[in-house]
């Protein structure tokens, strides 16, 4: 079943040396399913994300076939309509936890916040909702949480806390944008599971955006690669390792391995054929 | 002699009851032209060994000796001849409004060479950017390419030890690899020591021979390469940074 759809995305910002396309043509669909996006800083991967929720502000163009999500295209709504989405059906994740959550308000708060503007109920409903978010996210002492300041979270808390928080209004797509790469190698692990079990349970659609291919290849159903605006290359996760296309085997072979120890890494050859070639279709 | 001894180093923050002990009675010894990592999660301590031996930090005690000379809280002008330091985030370590050509040659300056305009040329020559990269400013270079200016900036001095905070982990996978072989270059070519701090166990173990694993301020395991690679690690801290990364 799909959820969203989106066919020929573009993204360009006006500049002095004229337009800048920053994601050309992109077409993908997303169903239940975990769907990675990876590439080079620059390579698009973020402003997709960010376009399908229109969160690319003026001078930015967004434009598009269309996006649809159950039918209807978000590129056609207003902006008091898509505040209906954001958050709602759509729910982001970003990288750094510590930009996301705001500094001088107690974290309980927050969550309530986020509670009430999706459920009109009163504060004692909504403190046991947030409290049972927390808990769901593997954060134990959540009534302690609750009290706190972001400024006392580690990364992982304050990561934890943010899914938490975006899934509150029972979203049906979730956008994580690089959210594991401000973790370490172990918090990351678990964050990650933390996600993956919502995600299942609930039967959401995830677009899992990243520049790290073993972690996509891991923990992803379904991958685009992208390069330059465009998506060079759509395969399994699991048959990520066996990729064809040259740029994503240029990448692969740029990561040192333990296993397998050599005196050069290989470097990545760009041919310019690459950003010339159309986009593949990420249609499932 | 080794190049590099670290005996029973401590260093903390703060002071009374708010004092946070960041490292805890590390030893390990470095030889001349090896390849050391320091693994561990944040917070472990491991930049905070980089940070003393560098004379950032001024609360230490224990021994550092560099080339058999034991070194003392201030360091004497020479020592930054012999060691320097690369850092993690090449956006914050470069000056904004400072051009390569500024931040070499005052660099140049500060270590006392006369001859600078040819030495600016030969530096930017070393780590492979080329002349027409001199006259730019910072937000004129990418990660990758304002990594390798933190690099040159650190080689003015022709130092023999190279302190290495995650060079590599603000950049992308294509360019972390050019970094990497610059770096495994540079050594062979100058001879030089490297002190490597990552939490990426695939990067130390590319570039390094030997590692000390740290967790919660204190060294726990010091280790070779191939140990790590045959999954001899003893220590069950090590074990589970193994498992965490192989299984990526």
């Amino acid at each position: 079943m799909t959820l969203l759809d989106v066919e020929n995305l573009w993204v360009r910002f006006p500049t002095r040396q004229g337009i800048f396309d920053a994601v050309r043509g992109v077409s993908f669909t997303l169903g239940r399913e975990r769907l990675g996006i990876v590439g080079e800083s620059g390579s698009g991967k973020s402003m997709t994300g960010r376009a399908i929720l229109r969160l690319i502000r003026p001078p930015g163009i967004v434009e598009a076939d269309h996006v649809s999500l159950e039918g209807r295209d978000l590129l056609k709504l207003s902006e008091k309509e898509m505040r209906g989405v954001r958050g709602q059906q759509i729910s982001m994740v970003m990288q750094d936890p510590k930009f996301s959550l705001n500094p001088v308000m107690s974290i309980g708060d927050q969550l309530i916040e986020a509670y009430r503007l999706a459920n009109r109920s009163g504060r004692g409903k909504a403190h046991k909702a947030s409290v049972a978010a927390l808990e769901s996210v593997s954060i134990r002492d959540a009534a302690r949480v609750m009290r706190a300041y972001p400024h006392e979270m580690s990364g992982g808390m304050g990561q934890r806390i943010m899914i938490a928080m975006m899934l509150i209004p029972g979203p049906q797509i979730l956008i994580a944008d690089e959210p594991t790469s401000a973790l370490d190698v172990s918090v990351q692990r678990q964050v990650l599971s933390i996600m993956d079990d919502l995600v299942t349970s609930r039967g959401m659609g995830l677009i899992f955006i990243s520049h790290d291919l073993n972690l996509v290849a891991d923990f992803c159903d379904r991958v685009l690669i992208m390069y330059s605006g465009r998506v060079v290359e759509v395969c399994r996760a699991d048959k990520l390792h066996e990729a064809q296309h040259p740029y994503t085997r240029g990448l692969l072979n740029s990561l040192p391995r333990l296993d397998r120890p050599r005196a050069k890494l290989e470097v990545l050859k760009r041919d310019p054929a690459w950003s010339d070639a159309p986009s593949v279709s990420g249609r499932a | 002699m080794s190049m590099l001894t670290i005996k029973g180093l401590n260093v903390w923050f703060g002071k009374g009851r708010d004092r946070v002990n960041a490292v805890t009675d590390a030893s390990f010894t470095v030889e001349p032209g090896e390849s050391f990592g320091l693994v561990g999660e944040s917070g472990s301590g491991k930049s905070t060994i980089l940070r003393a031996i560098t004379g950032l930090v001024p609360t230490w005690d224990g021994k550092i000796a560099v080339d058999g000379q034991p070194l003392t809280h201030k360091r004497a002008k020479a020592f930054y001849k012999t060691v320097q330091m690369v850092f993690q985030d090449p956006y914050a370590s470069l000056h904004p409004r400072h051009s390569v050509d500024a931040v070499l040659g005052e660099t140049l300056h500060l270590h006392g060479f006369s001859d600078i305009d040819t030495r600016v040329a030969k530096l930017l020559d070393d780590v492979g950017l080329g002349q027409s990269f001199r006259f730019r400013y910072p937000h004129q270079l990418s990660g990758g390419q304002r990594q390798r200016v933190a690099i040159a900036r650190a080689l003015a001095g022709e130092p023999r030890i190279l302190l290495l905070d995650e060079p590599t982990s603000a950049l992308d996978v294509s360019v972390q690899a050019e970094i990497l072989n610059l770096l495994t270059d540079l050594r062979s070519e100058h001879g030089l020591t490297y002190v490597m701090v990552s939490h990426d166990l695939a990067v130390v173990g590319h570039m390094c021979a030997r590692l000390a694993v740290m967790k919660d301020s204190r060294i726990v395991e010091v280790m070779d390469v191939d140990a790590l690679r045959s999954s001899q690690a003893q220590h069950p801290y090590s074990q589970e940074l193994l498992r965490n990364s192989i299984g990526a």
